[in-house]
């Protein structure tokens, strides 16, 4: 239970940044990639993120069942985008390179390949930056960096509640089911589909009602400690800005500037070489 | 509507963490292979009926961007932002039930009903579709497909679970008038 999120603690460049910063730069990031299809702006992130993963001393077998994880993904995605529409290239590109001589609906054609091959570049331009940010930042700073970037701090804070009782209410759905099953309700594949969600929300009403005497006692509790009362807050695991921090946002904040002149270079979101 | 109070906030971070352990950890097999039953909609639909659409928007944003961050395969916010408006609908839908009083009749129950269609339909078939295509330009007819098929699946699964906790949790709690003076 204590890896469920992934947090890798060692030492580096990338780990000292704040919280706020890794999250500012991943919006960035990952608006820069989704905005641009430009094919040489891809590669560039690719190749960029692949080397701030090594400044960010994460090794590929402390993500590798991650990645698997995103090929199989990626594959089928591409699989269900071809069965769909075979010629979604040649609507982007407007033009039509039929490859080794096939013909008919699924022929293969030099412009689909492109497209996937540019579909394909946006996730590795983004993925290793989402498993950096993943494997670097330490939930709880996360949730307080947030209020440092101008999140409400109410907000903030059902953030950092959200993960302190994550592993509570897993343990006790955990106890739930087991008394559960004990008692012969079935969740597994013998049992008709409509039979197993309600055994499964029979496994939830308790969970909920508990839930429920939670919210009662915590909020009572803050209440009580005068939670909400003055507009600010200071939070333990903050830490100040540093001169990393700002050059880290402003080069992210660059390439979305980047990525949105190139859309204007190229006439659109699509850097096209065939016409 | 109601005010944005201490408890909203607990709701929207236990309702978090709730839809997080529900997304993450249980996994009901549809019978379609890798295609799992997603119940935390069910529940999402509750906590949005009863505390209201901005707990609602905010505890299925803050849920589904944990479940998407603990996986790793990258942060997905064309259906992070769509689980959002989901559970910002169905409060919406929910602000006129008083779940939290006790009343949940036949006539609540449709209300309820209509309104996580309403937004199953919203947050699959319309929003996180287009937001497919915006962001990653994939075929249209594809995202649709695939939209469609992820509201209808969700639609009965909140019809299942949801109904059956909003009937649980207000059945739990006494009536108004329904302590009497004694003569």
């Amino acid at each position: 239970m204590t890896n469920l999120f992934n947090y890798i603690d060692r030492p580096s460049p990338i780990h000292s940044l704040t919280g706020a910063t890794k999250f500012v730069c991943l919006m960035l990031w990952s608006f820069a990639a989704m905005s641009t299809y430009d094919t040489r702006m891809l590669i560039a992130m690719t190749v960029a993120s692949i080397i701030l993963f090594a400044v960010g001393r994460i090794h590929f077998k402390d993500v590798s069942f991650m990645f698997g994880f995103m090929v199989i993904f990626l594959v089928l995605n591409s699989i269900c985008i071809y069965l769909f529409s075979p010629r979604h290239g040649t609507q982007i590109y407007g033009t039509c390179t039929l490859l080794f001589g096939m013909s008919g609906k699924y022929a293969l054609t030099a412009e689909q390949l492109f497209y996937h091959f540019n579909y394909v570049l946006k996730f590795t331009a983004t993925i290793p930056i989402v498993l950096l940010f993943v494997t670097t930042t330490n939930p709880s700073e996360f949730a307080a960096s947030l209020n440092k970037i101008g999140v409400k701090y109410s907000i903030a804070y059902a953030v950092a509640l959200a993960l302190r009782y994550i592993p509570d209410i897993q343990r006790q759905y955990h106890e739930i089911s087991q008394a559960g099953q004990a008692r012969g309700i079935e969740m597994s594949k013998k049992a008709s589909l409509i039979n197993r969600l309600k055994a499964a929300s029979g496994i939830l009403i308790p969970l909920i009602l508990t839930s429920m005497d939670r919210i009662e006692i915590i909020s009572n509790a803050m209440e009580l400690r005068g939670f909400g009362k003055n507009r600010k807050r200071t939070w333990y695991m903050a830490r100040p800005f540093r001169a990393a921090d700002h050059i880290a946002m402003v080069s992210c904040a660059l390439l979305v500037a980047i990525a949105l002149c190139l859309s204007v270079v190229n006439g659109g979101r699509y850097y096209n070489p065939f016409v | 509507m109601k005010k944005f109070g201490v408890k909203h906030i607990v709701a929207t971070g236990i309702g978090a963490a709730l839809f997080f352990v529900l997304g993450r950890f249980v996994a009901i097999p549809s019978g379609v292979p890798d295609t799992n039953i997603s119940i935390q909609y069910g529940l999402l639909a509750f906590i949005a009926a009863v505390f209201g659409p901005i707990a609602g928007l905010l505890a299925g944003l803050i849920g589904h961007f944990f479940i998407d961050f603990s996986y790793g395969w990258g942060v997905w916010w064309s259906w992070v932002i769509s689980s959002a408006i989901f559970g910002c609908v169905v409060g919406i839908f929910g602000s006129k039930l008083k779940i939290d009083e006790g009343e949940f009749d036949k006539k609540n129950i449709i209300t309820f009903n209509i309104g996580q269609v309403v937004a199953h339909l919203a947050a699959w078939a319309v929003i996180a579709p287009i937001l497919d295509i915006v962001m990653y330009g994939e075929p249209v007819n594809k995202v649709f497909v695939q939209g469609i098929v992820s509201a209808l699946v969700n639609i009965v699964t909140t019809a299942v679970v949801g109904t059956l906790l909003c009937i649980a949790y207000s059945s739990a709690i006494p009536k108004k008038g329904s302590l009497k003076e004694e003569d």
